[in-house]
C-alpha cells in the first residue's frame, strides 16, 4: 500500500516536472521568435549566458538584447500570466460548479471587464496622453470585480448559498445585462467602436513589465489559493450535499474558491483583454492527459495554459507582421474546434 | 461514546412537514431502521441528522449538540450514505474512497499513509480490493454502492447514517453488506441508523424499528411488535402475511396478491 501511495507521488512529480520543462520550452520559445531582434537560435544561448557562472559568446548585440528583454519578455511572461491563470481559475470554476462547459467569465468576470474597458476608452477618448496612467486596466478590473459580486449577490440571495445552478443562472443574467449597457454605451460612441473591438479580441501586444507588475502578484496569490483547494474541488465531486457531509463548508469554500479565481481573473483580463476558450479548454486537456484529481488538474492547467498562450501568441506576431493577428483569434480558432470535439463526446454534468 | 438523542426534531419544507416532532435515543452501537412509505420522511430525518438541511428541535451525540460543531467536527462524528449519491464518472474508486477522509486531512496538508491504510483496509473488507484502480462509471450500479459504503465507513465516524444503502445489491451482496454493518458495529460499536424498504431484512438486521407515516411515527420498537400484517396494510396499503420463524424469532413479510385493506386515497 506504501507502495502504490509512492507510486502515486512519484508519477505526481514526473507530470509537474514535465509541466515544468513544456513551460520552460514555451517561454524560451516565446523569446527566441519575433520580428526584428537577433536571430531565433541566438536567443537560448544568451539567455544561458545571462544565468550566474555561465559564459556563452552568444553573439547577441546589446541593442538586439534590448528588443528581446524590453519587447518581447514582457509580452512573453504577461502571456504565460494570463494563460496560467485563466486556466487555473477555469479549472476552479469548473470544479466548484461541476460543470464542465464552465469558464472563468461565466460570472461576469469577462462582460464587466469589457463594460468598464468600454466605458474608460469612452472617457478617456483618443488622448490618451493626457492621462498619468492608462485608466482601461485600472477601471476594467473595478468593473469585472463589481459585476462578479452583483452575480454573487444576486445568485445566493435565491439560491440559499449552497446551489451552484442559481449562481450559473445570475451570472447568464448578469452577463447580458452588462453587455447590454455596454452596446449601447458603445453604440452612442461609434468612431471608438475599434479601439474598444480590438480591446475585446484580447492582444498581449504592446505589453511591458508594468504590466507584468501589475497583474503577477495577484496571479501568484490566486494561483496559490486555489491550490490549496485542490482537495475540496475533488470533494465538491460529489455534490454539496455529500460535500458538506464530509465535512467541507460548501457555502464559505465556494465562496474562498470562487473569489480567487475572479480576483486573479479580472486582474489578468483588465490588461489583456478578453482572450477566450483558454480558461475553458486546457483545464479539459490536462484531466483528459493526466487525470481528474486536481492536485495534479489545478498545478497542471496553470503551467499547461502559461505555455500555451506564450506558444498561441508566436503565429500572431509572425504570421501577418506588423499587422499583428490578435491572440484571442488564435486561441479561439484552436478552441473552438475542441469545443465541438468536447460537447460531442464528453457528458453535459451537473 | 456515541449516543445519538434526537428531541422533537422537525423538518419542514416550505409549506410541508416532512418530520414530525420526533424524538428518540439510540444507544451506542445500537442499530436503528427506519422504514415508511415513500415519502413518509425517512431521508429527511437522516439528512437532517446529517446537517444537511434545516431542522427544529436538537440533535446531540453525547450532549454535545451537532449545530454547534463545524463542518469538520461534525463529519468526524456523523457518516452519511445519501439514497442517491453523484458519482463523479472518472474518479478512481480509491480516490473516490480517500474522500471519507477528508474531515482529518488540513488545510496545508494531503492524505496521510493512515489515510492510504484505511482506505485499503476499507476496500478490502468490502471485498473491494480488485476494483481500487477502476474508474466509478465502469462499474455496475451494485459496485458503486459498494464503494459508497466503503467512502462513508472510512469516514471512521462513530455514527453511520445509511439512506437505502443496498436498493441496488443483489441478495448475495445485500448480506454481505449488512453483515459488515452488523459487524463493524459490534467490533468499533458503530451506531447506525438505516433506512431500509426491504422489510424482512430490516426486521433481521436492526435493532429496533421505527415506522414514519407522513412524518409521524407509527410504530416503534421490536420487528415483531413492529410488523404486523394489520399495521402494514394500514401504512403501506399492501395485503401481506407476515410469518415469525419459530427457531430464532427472525420476521419474515411476504407481499400477498390480492385487494389492498384500504382503498387508495392519497
Ligand atoms: N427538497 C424538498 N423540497 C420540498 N419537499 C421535499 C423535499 N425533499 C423531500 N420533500 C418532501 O418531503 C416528504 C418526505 O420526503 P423524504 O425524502 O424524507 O421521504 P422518504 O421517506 O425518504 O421517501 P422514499 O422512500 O421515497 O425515499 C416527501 O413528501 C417529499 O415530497
Ligand atoms: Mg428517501
Amino acid at each position: 500500500m506504501t507502495d502504490a501511495a509512492a507510486d502515486v507521488a512519484a508519477r505526481d512529480r514526473v507530470w509537474f516536472v514535465g509541466g515544468g520543462i513544456f513551460l520552460i520550452i514555451a517561454l524560451v520559445t516565446g523569446a527566441s521568435i519575433g520580428p526584428a531582434g537577433p536571430d531565433w537560435w541566438r536567443v537560448p544561448l544568451e539567455l544561458l549566458n545571462r544565468l550566474p557562472l555561465v559564459a556563452i559568446d552568444s553573439g547577441v548585440t546589446e541593442a538586439q538584447w534590448n528588443i528581446v528583454w524590453k519587447i518581447r519578455m514582457p509580452r512573453v511572461i504577461l502571456g504565460a500570466l494570463v494563460g496560467g491563470m485563466l486556466s487555473i481559475a477555469g479549472a476552479g470554476y469548473q470544479g466548484v460548479f461541476r460543470n464542465p462547459l464552465v469558464d472563468p467569465y461565466l460570472l461576469g468576470a469577462a462582460s464587466g471587464a469589457g463594460l468598464g474597458a468600454t466605458i474608460a476608452i469612452v472617457v478617456r477618448g483618443g488622448a490618451l496622453n493626457d492621462w498619468p496612467v492608462n485608466p482601461v486596466p485600472v477601471i476594467a478590473f473595478a468593473f469585472a470585480v463589481a459585476t462578479v459580486m452583483t452575480t454573487y449577490v444576486v445568485g445566493a440571495a435565491f439560491g440559499g448559498g449552497r446551489t451552484g445552478a442559481t449562481l450559473v443562472l445570475a451570472g447568464v443574467a448578469v452577463v447580458s445585462f452588462t453587455s447590454a449597457m455596454q452596446t449601447f454605451v458603445l453604440r452612442r460612441n461609434l468612431d471608438l467602436i475599434n479601439e474598444v473591438f480590438e480591446w475585446i479580441l484580447g492582444s498581449l501586444a504592446g505589453a511591458t513589465w508594468g504590466d507584468v507588475r501589475l497583474s503577477a502578484p495577484y496571479v501568484v496569490v490566486c494561483s496559490i489559493v486555489l491550490i490549496l483547494h485542490r482537495r475540496h474541488l475533488d470533494v465538491f465531486r460529489v455534490g454539496d450535499d455529500e460535500a458538506a457531509s464530509l465535512g467541507v463548508s460548501v457555502g464559505r469554500t465556494r465562496l474562498v474558491i470562487v473569489v480567487a479565481a475572479t480576483l486573479g481573473t479580472a486582474a489578468v483580463v483588465s490588461v489583456s483583454g478578453l482572450i477566450g476558450f483558454v480558461g475553458l479548454v486546457v483545464p479539459h486537456v490536462v484531466r483528459l492527459v493526466a487525470g481528474s484529481r486536481n492536485k495534479r488538474v489545478l498545478p497542471l492547467s496553470l503551467m499547461g495554459g502559461a505555455a500555451f498562450l506564450v506558444l498561441a501568441d508566436v503565429p500572431g506576431r509572425i504570421l501577418e507582421n506588423p499587422a499583428e493577428t490578435p491572440i484571442g483569434v488564435v486561441t479561439a480558432f484552436l478552441g473552438a474546434p475542441f469545443f465541438i470535439y468536447l460537447l460531442r463526446t464528453r457528458r453535459i454534468s451537473g | 461514546m456515541s449516543r445519538l438523542t434526537l428531541s422533537d426534531v422537525t423538518v419542514s419544507y416550505a409549506e410541508r412537514v416532512a418530520v414530525a416532532p420526533f424524538s428518540d435515543t439510540i444507544e451506542e452501537g445500537e442499530w436503528l431502521g427506519v422504514i415508511g412509505p415513500n415519502g413518509a420522511g425517512k431521508s429527511s430525518l437522516l439528512r437532517s441528522i446529517a446537517g444537511l438541511i434545516d431542522h427544529g428541535g436538537s440533535i446531540s451525540v453525547e450532549g454535545v449538540r451537532l449545530d454547534g460543531l463545524s463542518d469538520r467536527e461534525r463529519a468526524k462524528r456523523v457518516a452519511y450514505v445519501p439514497q442517491e449519491p453523484l458519482i463523479p464518472d472518472d474518479m478512481t474508486v480509491t480516490d473516490y474512497v480517500l474522500l471519507g477522509r477528508t474531515p482529518y486531512i488540513g488545510y496545508w496538508s494531503s492524505e496521510s499513509k493512515r489515510d492510504r491504510e484505511v482506505v485499503a483496509e476499507t476496500l478490502d473488507r468490502l471485498r473491494l480490493a480488485d476494483f481500487a484502480p477502476r474508474l466509478l462509471g465502469a462499474l455496475s450500479g451494485g459496485e458503486r454502492q459498494r464503494v459508497v459504503l466503503a467512502r462513508a465507513l472510512a469516514q471512521q465516524a462513530p455514527i453511520l447514517l445509511l439512506d437505502e444503502p443496498t436498493s441496488a445489491l443483489d441478495i448475495g451482496h445485500q448480506q454481505q453488506a449488512l453483515e459488515l454493518v452488523t459487524e463493524l458495529r459490534c467490533t468499533q460499536s458503530l451506531t447506525v441508523i438505516s433506512a431500509l424498504h426491504d422489510l424482512t431484512l430490516a426486521g433481521t438486521y436492526t435493532d429496533r424499528l421505527v415506522m414514519l407515516d407522513d412524518g409521524v411515527v407509527a410504530a416503534s420498537g421490536a420487528a415483531v411488535d413492529v410488523l404486523t400484517a394489520e399495521r402494514l396494510g394500514e401504512v403501506y396499503n399492501v395485503c401481506v402475511t407476515v410469518e415469525v420463524d419459530p427457531d430464532d424469532g427472525a420476521v419474515i413479510v411476504v407481499p400477498r396478491r390480492g385487494f389492498p385493506v384500504r382503498p387508495s386515497d392519497d
